[in-house]
């Protein structure tokens, strides 16, 4: 029984159920056949089962972990390699990309408030609309509770990418430009899978959405939060 | 082909948002001060695409798994998420409704009047 809980192994299970759930979205797109999700279900269910307990996960999960910086570090190539596109709109890309990081802060902090959360889950929530490496980072700086910003950062991730479209196009917004950035800036990388399925060029714009809200939400939301204070104790 | 330049290039990018932390004590996370400090760099043409583009299309491709560790942790909150369900729920998800509208509109109005 001990073997089931062996590092090696569970390395190899989380991998092999992460490429097993790529298997099945490229064989048919629906929605919960996501790999990520694939992979956490089975897996909690997995430790829950036969009782092991996180922090012997974690032996083989902190070597998976451990790739999150170095990826946010890579994201400077999509940035360098459309700056072309990005340079000539900067105006309009930064103000709404702006405009969306702190509606994306302040709702989610009032709402969470007035629906009777805890104040660590209310920080939590704060950084919910960036993808995973930067949520993680900055709900660790805020003193928030990481896991849970991982739950709401993918539940806003696959919440935005289903309903994101039809949510612009019953607002009769309709330039391809705005949708794909509202879409990265509202859902990061899973907002970003999306649209790129319609389009590379919805796709590009989604990344830089992605991107953006990442470095503004990493700045802005110690601030934000600071003057949000008052109203949460 | 280089994949250990790659990395040298990736971590030292990484190592110097970690210094810059440790210097300033500033709030940002090291990790967007490396990537900050990496498009700097291709865009000085100190480095070329070319050095850092294989090992960084591997790992923005495969962004995802990285998502999973934290993920499986939740089972340590499990009290404390299913205690908060409804404002986690109502929170996130009317939130993420407002910033796809708000961060549309802005951007289209802004586009139409350039």
């Amino acid at each position: 029984m001990n073997y089931l809980s062996n590092p090696v192994f569970l390395l190899f299970l989380t991998l092999t159920l992460y490429a097993f759930g790529n298997y099945l979205t490229s064989k048919r797109k629906w929605i919960l056949f996501n790999p990520i999700i694939i992979s956490m279900v089975v897996l909690i269910n997995y430790c829950l089962v036969l009782n092991i307990p996180y922090e012997q996960y974690k032996e083989a999960g902190q070597y998976i972990d451990f790739f999150l910086q170095p990826s946010i570090v890579a994201l400077a190539i999509p940035l360098y390699t459309q700056w072309e596109h990005i340079k000539k709109q900067l105006f309009p890309i930064i103000t709404s990309q702006l405009a969306g990081c702190i509606v994306g802060v302040v709702s989610v902090v009032l709402l969470a408030k007035w629906t009777g959360a805890e104040n660590d889950i209310i920080l939590s929530l704060a950084p919910k609309s960036v993808s995973t490496p930067i949520a993680l980072e900055v709900s660790k700086s805020i003193h928030g509770i990481p896991s849970i910003t991982a739950a709401c950062v993918m539940m806003t991730g696959i919440f935005g990418s289903m309903v994101g479209f039809h949510i612009m196009n019953l607002s009769q917004i309709s330039n391809p430009m705005s949708q794909g950035i509202a879409m990265g800036t509202a859902s990061h990388a899973l907002g970003t899978l999306k649209a790129m399925e319609v389009s590379k060029k919805y796709g590009a714009f989604a990344s830089v959405g992605m991107i953006f809200n990442g470095i503004l939400t990493s700045i802005l939301a110690p601030i934000i939060l600071r003057f949000l204070m008052p109203y949460l104790d | 082909m280089n994949s250990i330049k790659q990395l040298a290039i990736i971590f030292g990018c990484l190592a110097f948002g970690e210094l810059i932390v440790y210097l300033t004590h500033v709030k940002i996370p090291a990790s967007i001060i490396g990537m900050l400090t990496l498009w700097g760099l291709l865009q000085l043409k100190i480095i070329r695409l070319k050095d850092v583009e294989g090992l960084s299309a591997f790992l923005i491709k495969n962004m995802g798994i990285f998502f999973v560790p934290p993920c499986v942790a939740m089972i340590n909150y499990f009290g404390i998420m299913s205690k908060s369900l409804v404002p986690i729920l109502v929170a996130t998800l009317a939130s993420t409704i407002l910033v796809v509208f708000v961060t549309g509109i802005t951007h289209q109005f802004l586009r139409n009047r350039q």
